[in-house]
């Protein structure tokens, strides 16, 4: 081989390497990805119990860290394994489970105030998120357990420890008794 | 709270995989024995061999995957394999070499995969092709038709059709050697004509359907047509290409292995076509003096691209 | 034909036909559930200890429930929950005083004269409601229809499923009721003209239908044969097989200009305008090798399944399993203790042996025959694959939610493969997947307006504290005045 061979050879390989770095460095700069829709794909992602258990305040703060490249996607123990695999396909990264340092998944719980326990001091009322609770001091505080996410904020403020957390309609079965068929 | 629904309902004309495999192992009967008798009864003891191989290989295969032999080494999906394997090989070839060649298409063709049902490849055309570039000269040893398997090897038909068309004779010439016969190879012609008879079997018990036959043979057929017509000196006619080589073979047998094949109808006609048209080329200008097992190979690469492109209109919905 | 697929099935329907419609006695107790087949539940308007009458409503008619009323004439026992066709669920039990006193003013209905609007009050307080087994309000589908200018009203006496034979009996010995109730629903629905349409395997129910078409003459009314495919009896299928039309997938027959209705429907309707009582009864075919004399019944909503069973000469010697519906959609039943609902179209005790046990399940070998039969034109391959993997996105693009669960897949599956219960549930994930979004979508909300409110409310404060420091300021200057 001589350089008479060698020299068109390596030309015609630098020229294609360099129109195709060229192609592929302007469409990365013209298809890149808006950052704020960014961000509002994630939230709508995110299961929206705003509990913190990310240690972030909110799931929105959340999906921004994300975005921002600061925080993994496994911190979410409310989405489980659901949200990370979500979360991993839009992002194009590997999905891995909840990491339990940030808490475990359980299922959908809703709190339940104990009325017979609760002294109407009304401190758990402002601590809920999504204004679930219903009260007003020296009245009796209770959940609409439809609006519940399960976030537990309101059980550290409860001085007298009322708040309990169990399935949704738990209750309600309880109530209906089973007929006897002849 | 609902009650479990009505117990699944029974399978209709009795098809399972077992019933499906077993026919078709039926309708290579007849290519079996055109093989035996063109080629002599060193065909037949392949077929053993390779069958032997293959059962356990597949046990060992299970073994290791933790998963229990049975149901799965009843279901005579890898004896499909051997078989095919068994009677795409060169009769000459030495039984340790085909023993080679299936343990490549059962552990790494299918098992590696994931076993029944996942394997992207075929696995008899995956243990050819591994067969045929580690040792060529085996592979491509044929015996002249009729002699035995004493005797001297010779060039089959597509071979000498190769060989002849770049040393410049003419397809009159050509044609006039001794390997070939009324159309095309000679002994290789009536291999076609069982695997066609095999395959016909298979269609009637509606086994197979008619899409990757048809697809195959037309897409085999047409461009030959066309350069023939085109350039009869230089391009054999559709009628030799389809009694030669593995055309019937691949059409019928190979090409509708469902695993590896396209998932629609729309998308199998696609995927016939294609492997009769990468046959012709290969045949025509390529290395290889068979193309099918590699046309096979390089169409179950693109089977997910097709499947993509083929979803049919869902009813209902306008096409997305 | 332009339906895809279907299949072509044993129709296992000789026997009940081999006997005339049988009445079963009103029951000494009647169990009325509340969900009647429409998946929700009506509202009791009775407690326990009421009276009623023959065909005193009990429960009011909610969202997809239609109104429930008493079978017979008692006291209401009790209410609460029982073992129902559907599973389990709340139920109204009526012990009967064996008289069958009718509701005062129970009279025939002078449809003709009345209003659309005051016509379909009357059907829907009639509790009519799709006895193809859907279970829906009739009313309100006819009033759908009616705002949505449909013109053709198709009437489905297809009766695909195997084992299933109710409406053909009823076409065969009912046909003016069928006729009747036709004419009823044009004028309350508003379509022009009606197809009622039966499968070609059942001559005598054509036959029927024929002569009673030429005795009451209204050119609107026609007749229609489709080939004995299964599932041509579906809503979507049935309309695409008689008008060419398809019906959208996340959409309703009437936004292709028609309207389905089952034939037994249609004679429930004839029989409230012509006496004047509400649905209280339907035809139930009682079938299979499990019991003795196989037949079609006419029953009380509300009677228990073994006095139907036992109105068929009893269950036989060989153990059965008792289905609810037919061999492809129907439901195993734990007991024969539960009752007729509006829904009820079958009850099939198959010995051991009718339906005979799939093999085991192995993978799929991607044979495509699923494809083939899917009357919906999905790639059930495709769909397994995405259900299997819990790939929403896969399952949308591969039509999930066009799949009607009819059952052909899983009839020609070589691996055995339980399709439409694997389906089922990706339906029911799928469901409650966009639960769960919907209400992290109003959580987020209430969460949003939480901060706001809390942001408002801190702005007020400081607000007022610089108010009343400026106060306090001022107030100071004065006070330290020159």
């Amino acid at each position: 081989m001589t350089v008479t061979t060698l020299l068109p050879a390596v030309g015609m390989a630098a020229a294609l390497a360099a129109t195709l770095g060229g192609v592929l460095g302007w469409l990365a700069t013209r298809l890149r990805a808006d950052p704020g829709s960014l961000v509002e794909k994630i939230d709508a992602l995110l299961p929206q119990t705003q509990c913190g258990q990310c240690r972030y305040p909110g799931c929105r703060p959340y999906a921004e860290a994300i975005a921002r490249g600061e925080a993994e996607i496994d911190r979410c123990p409310p989405g489980g394994d659901a949200t990370t695999r979500a979360l991993a396909a839009l992002l194009d990264r590997k999905p891995r489970p909840v990491d339990p340092r940030y808490g475990a998944t359980k299922s959908r719980l809703v709190a339940v105030i104990d009325e017979d326990r609760c002294i109407g001091c009304a401190l758990c009322l402002p601590a809920c998120p999504v204004d679930a609770i219903v009260g007003a001091p020296r009245v009796m505080h209770t959940v609409i357990a439809v609006e519940c996410t399960g976030c537990e904020l309101c059980l550290p403020p409860c001085p007298v420890d009322c708040i309990a957390l169990r399935p949704p309609d738990a209750g309600a079965h309880a109530e209906r008794s089973a007929v006897v068929v002849p | 709270m609902t009650s479990p629904s009505a117990p699944p309902p029974p399978v209709v004309g009795g098809f399972t995989v077992p019933r499906v495999m077993f026919a078709v192992l039926l309708a290579l009967v007849p290519v079996v024995m055109a093989q035996a008798i063109v080629f002599g009864w060193r065909a037949l003891l392949l077929i053993a061999v390779a069958a032997g191989a293959a059962l356990t290989c597949e046990a060992a295969a299970l073994r290791l995957r933790g998963r229990a032999p049975q149901p799965a080494l009843r279901d005579g999906s890898v004896l499909v394999t051997a078989v095919l394997l068994a009677v795409a090989v060169p009769p000459s070839l030495p039984w340790w070499l085909l023993v080679f060649g299936v343990a490549v298409a059962v552990l790494i063709a299918k098992h590696a995969y994931g076993g029944l049902g996942q394997n992207p490849f075929n696995p008899a055309m995956v243990g050819y092709a591994v067969l045929l570039v580690s040792f060529p000269l085996e592979m491509t040893r044929w015996a002249s038709p009729g002699a035995g398997w004493d005797a001297i090897t010779g060039a089959t038909a597509l071979d000498s059709l190769r060989a002849g068309l770049r040393q410049s004779y003419t397809m009159q010439e050509i044609f006039a050697g001794t390997a070939f016969g009324w159309i095309g190879a000679a002994g290789g012609e009536w291999i076609n004509l069982a695997a066609l008879v095999g395959g016909s079997y298979l269609l009637v018990r509606r086994v197979i359907r008619w899409h990757i036959p048809a697809a195959v043979l037309a897409g085999l057929a047409l461009p030959a047509a066309v350069a023939h017509l085109l350039d009869p000196g230089a391009h054999a006619g559709a009628a030799f290409h389809l009694a030669s080589g593995a055309t019937m073979l691949g059409a019928f047998f190979i090409a509708t292995d469902p695993v590896s094949a396209a998932a629609s109808d729309r998308g199998r006609v696609v995927y016939g076509a294609g492997i009769g048209l990468l046959t012709w080329i290969i045949r025509t200008w390529g290395g290889f003096p068979d193309g099918v097992a590699f046309a096979v190979l390089i169409m179950n690469l693109a089977v997910p691209l097709i499947d993509r492109s083929t979803v049919p209109r869902i009813y209902g919905q306008r096409r997305s | 034909m332009n339906v895809h697929g279907g299949l072509r099935l044993e129709n296992h329907k000789s026997r009940p036909l081999e006997r005339p419609l049988l009445v079963v006695p009103p029951p000494r107790v009647a169990i009325l559930a509340l969900d009647q087949g429409s998946g929700e539940a009506a509202e009791p308007v009775v407690v326990p200890g009421d009276h009623v009458r023959l065909g005193t409503p009990v429960a009011a008619a909610r969202g997809a429930a239609a109104a429930v009323h008493a079978p017979v004439s008692g006291v209401v026992r009790e209410i609460g929950l029982a073992a129902t066709v559907g599973g389990a669920g709340q139920c109204i039990v009526i012990e009967s005083d064996g008289r069958d006193d009718r509701e005062q003013g129970a009279a025939a209905v002078d449809w003709r004269a009345l209003q659309p609007a005051a016509l379909l009050a009357g059907i829907e307080a009639s509790g009519a409601a799709g006895l193809g087994g859907a279970a829906f309000p009739t009313a309100a589908k006819l009033a759908l229809a009616r705002s949505a200018g449909a013109e053709l009203l198709l009437l489905n006496g297809a009766e695909c499923e195997p084992w299933i034979c109710c409406d053909d009996a009823l076409m065969r010995e009912r046909a003016a009721d069928v006729l009747l109730g036709a004419q009823v629903m044009l004028a309350a629905s508003g379509a022009a003209r009606c197809v009622i349409a039966v499968e070609n395997d059942k001559p005598e129910a054509i036959a029927a239908l024929r002569s009673a078409l030429a005795m009451v003459g209204d050119a609107r009314l026609a007749l229609v044969e489709l080939p004995a495919v299964f599932p041509l009896g579906a809503e979507g299928p049935l309309v695409t097989a008689v008008t060419g039309r398809e019906v959208p997938s996340d959409g309703l027959p009437p936004q292709v200009g028609v309207v389905c209705q089952n034939v037994g429907t249609a004679a429930a309707v004839a029989r409230f305008v012509r006496d004047g009582l509400p649905l209280i009864s339907r035809i139930v075919t009682v079938t299979g090798s499990g019991v003795c004399w196989p037949g079609n019944v006419e029953a009380r909503i509300g009677t228990p399944v073994a006095a139907l069973i036992e109105a068929c000469g009893g269950r036989a010697a060989a153990p059965s399993t008792l289905i609810a519906g037919g061999s492809l959609t129907g439901r195993v039943l734990a007991s024969d203790r539960v009752a007729v609902t509006k829904g009820l179209n079958c009850i099939l005790a198959a010995a051991a042996g009718e339906l005979p046990a799939r093999a085991a399940e192995m993978p799929c070998i991607r044979c495509g025959d699923c494809a083939r039969v899917c009357p919906a034109r999905l790639l059930p391959q495709q769909l397994h694959v995405a259900a299997r993997a819990d790939d929403a996105a896969g399952l949308a693009r591969f039509g999930l939610s066009a799949c009607i669960e009819c059952g052909c897949c899983d009839y020609v599956c070589p691996s055995a493969i339980p399709l439409t219960a694997r389906f089922r549930d990706a339906r029911e994930r799928q469901q409650a997947r966009a639960a769960e979004h919907r209400r992290a979508l109003e959580a987020r909300a209430r969460y949003e307006r939480h901060q706001s409110r809390l942001a408002k409310q801190a702005a007020a404060e400081r607000r007022a504290f610089d108010e009343a420091r400026q106060r306090a300021r001022a107030a100071g200057r004065s006070e330290t005045g020159p």
